[in-house]
């Protein structure tokens, strides 16, 4: 009798204290269920429609129409040389600048992470401010900053966009890696007589590796993908994407998806043997 | 940011700014610096040629407002609806992978992010397949009358705000999946247990709970989707063109600098303040996921 004044007290509490039958909780669970699966469909079509075109024989310049199966784009892969000569140039350029913004922006973490200082809060705000300004507002001002500085636009402009826009990214993961790490074995390694920079190398940097080798595929990821703030800065170079959005103007070739379909594998690829080593890892540390 | 509490504790004065000033330095010369560059253009004179000359010009201001504002306001509302149309399919999935995804969760998150490591304009291209006058969509909704025997889906608003919704989706899931995945279920057992149906129990309990990571999520697609040209170019047409097609279209092709710095800088500010009355109507004002 107790809990079922107390049930009619809690509904009689709060308007509308209904319990719903059990097939309408089955049928709510169910309908979640299929929307969810529906989302992660629409996730997935237009990557179905990348790989199925990537076999498609197209009639005229442009791949939109199935027309009918072939295998010979992915016989000639690279027959289009100005696409395969972007992706290299984006490849040069997301390698460089995913490795100078992951230093630049680790130590930066590692300094947020480790010490107290005054100016840490605005330090954290330059972090952030980059990455809620649009794109287009990143591009033009860097536009702005080379025209009244008569810089000629190219290679080192696309890179120090891009390494800008990654800092703030790497900062921001590495530092949430760092938070609850132990600064500690670093005193008692300094203390068992090892100099600061061996320090660092033997205990650190170990610790902090996989973080840091998380923010710099993120950084490549970015770099290579990235087209707004690119198309400020480039001038007259011609990144993938930049070299993709051109040619689709006047052609688009099935070979564009058979690209897109091999940095698809190997992209997979890389993070299935990474999530399998990390289990490995996290196995072994028990 | 309470600066104190998440530091490593340890005091320095030089070493923190020596390991943090290469970056500090790239930000400033580079984020900063173009920001103030930005600002000075806007305030600039241009003559025939296109060199501009510094001359406090205000104007320009008003005048980037007045001749595009059908632009600012077309995309201030494509960046919603896309950011209402990533809630309404995003945070269901969140929910499924944190509550029910068990030990499949790592590999449903894994899913949630392989579509997006192909190029986004190539994705956007596939959208463009997808969505083709003789395309599977069109036929299917000619079919059933949702559009006229002639109707389109390419080059119409719908377009434009599907591709937004679809290129910005893992900035809304990701956040909201973080903020559900660290939600204590027995707070939701013990709802359970006072009596509370499991909707009011979502509503009153999971909900709240989850707001920072919508929050988060919100600004990280209304920001890019709002200042996108690339769906906008691709899937629409010019009675879509939304104001980074503008800010593109003066800076590279009209080469009218002033005006296309003013209309950035209005559009930057615009945004902030978005912003900030966004953050105040959740009473979060956590920036950072």
């Amino acid at each position: 009798m107790t809990t079922l004044s107390a049930r009619h007290e809690a509904g009689g509490a709060v308007t509308g204290g209904f319990t719903p039958p059990v097939w309408a909780r089955k049928l709510g669970t169910y309908l979640l269920n299929v929307w969810a699966s529906v989302v992660l469909l629409y996730l997935f079509a237009p990557i179905f429609v990348i790989i199925a075109f990537s076999f498609n024989k197209p009639k005229g310049r442009f791949n939109y129409l199935w027309q009918r199966f072939t295998l010979d784009n992915w016989r000639h892969p690279f027959r289009y040389s100005d696409l395969v000569h972007a992706m290299e140039y984006s490849l040069r350029i997301a390698v460089i600048a995913a490795a100078v913004a992951t230093a630049m922006g680790a130590l930066m973490a590692i300094a947020l992470a480790r010490y107290r200082f005054r100016g840490n809060s605005i330090v954290n705000l330059l972090i952030v401010l980059p990455l809620t300004t649009p794109e287009i507002v990143l591009g033009s001002s860097l536009l702005t900053l080379f025209i009244s500085a008569n810089t000629p636009r190219g290679f080192t402009t696309i890179l120090i966009a891009h390494i800008m826009f990654c800092v703030s990214f790497v900062a921001l993961t590495v530092k949430a890696r760092l938070r609850g790490f132990d600064w500690t074995l670093e005193d008692a390694s300094m203390d068992l007589g090892a100099p600061p920079w061996r320090t660092f190398r033997k205990v650190t940097l170990p610790l902090i590796t996989p973080g840091i080798l998380a923010a710099f595929l993120l950084s490549f990821a970015l770099s290579i993908d990235d087209y707004i703030i690119t198309v400020f800065v480039s001038g007259n170079s011609v990144t993938f994407p930049i070299q993709v959005i051109n040619q689709a103007k006047v052609s688009v070739p099935p070979q564009i998806n058979v690209l897109a379909t091999m940095v698809l594998g190997v992209s997979v690829t890389v993070m299935a043997i990474g999530s399998l080593l990390g289990a490995r890892r996290a196995a072994r540390l028990g | 940011m309470a600066a104190g509490r998440e530091g490593g504790g340890k005091r320095g004065t030089w070493a923190p700014w020596a390991l943090m000033s290469p970056a500090v330095l790239w930000l400033t010369l580079f984020f900063l610096v173009p920001v103030y560059f930005l600002l000075r253009t806007a305030l600039s004179n241009v003559d025939f040629v296109g060199n501009t000359t510094f001359a406090w010009r205000w104007h320009n201001f008003s005048e980037a407002w007045t001749t595009y504002n059908s632009e600012f306001i077309r995309s201030f509302w494509y960046g919603a609806l896309a950011t209402l149309l990533c809630i309404a399919l995003g945070y269901p999935l969140a929910y499924v992978i944190a509550v029910r995804g068990g030990r499949w969760r790592n590999m449903l998150l894994g899913l949630v992010v392989v579509p997006f490591f192909t190029s986004y304009l190539i994705r956007t291209l596939a959208w463009k397949t997808l969505l083709q006058d003789r395309g599977p969509f069109v036929s299917l909704l000619r079919d059933v009358h949702l559009i006229g025997a002639n109707g389109r889906l390419l080059s119409t608003p719908a377009a434009v705000i599907g591709g937004l919704t679809y290129n910005f989706l893992p900035f809304m899931i990701l956040p909201i999946y973080v903020s559900l995945e660290k939600i204590d279920l027995n707070l939701v057992a013990a709802a359970k247990d006072l009596y509370s149906n499991p909707w009011r129990a979502f509503r009153k309990v999971v909900l709240p709970l989850s707001l920072p990571g919508v929050f988060a999520g919100s600004l990280l697609t209304f920001i890019p989707a709002s200042g996108d040209f690339v769906n906008a170019s691709l899937l629409g047409s010019p009675q879509t063109s939304m104001i980074g097609n503008v800010v593109q279209g003066n800076f590279l092709a009209t080469v009218n600098y002033p005006s296309a710095a003013a209309i950035s800088f209005v559009f930057m500010a615009i945004i902030l303040v978005l912003v900030l009355l966004y953050a105040r109507v959740l009473g979060t004002e956590e920036l950072s996921v």
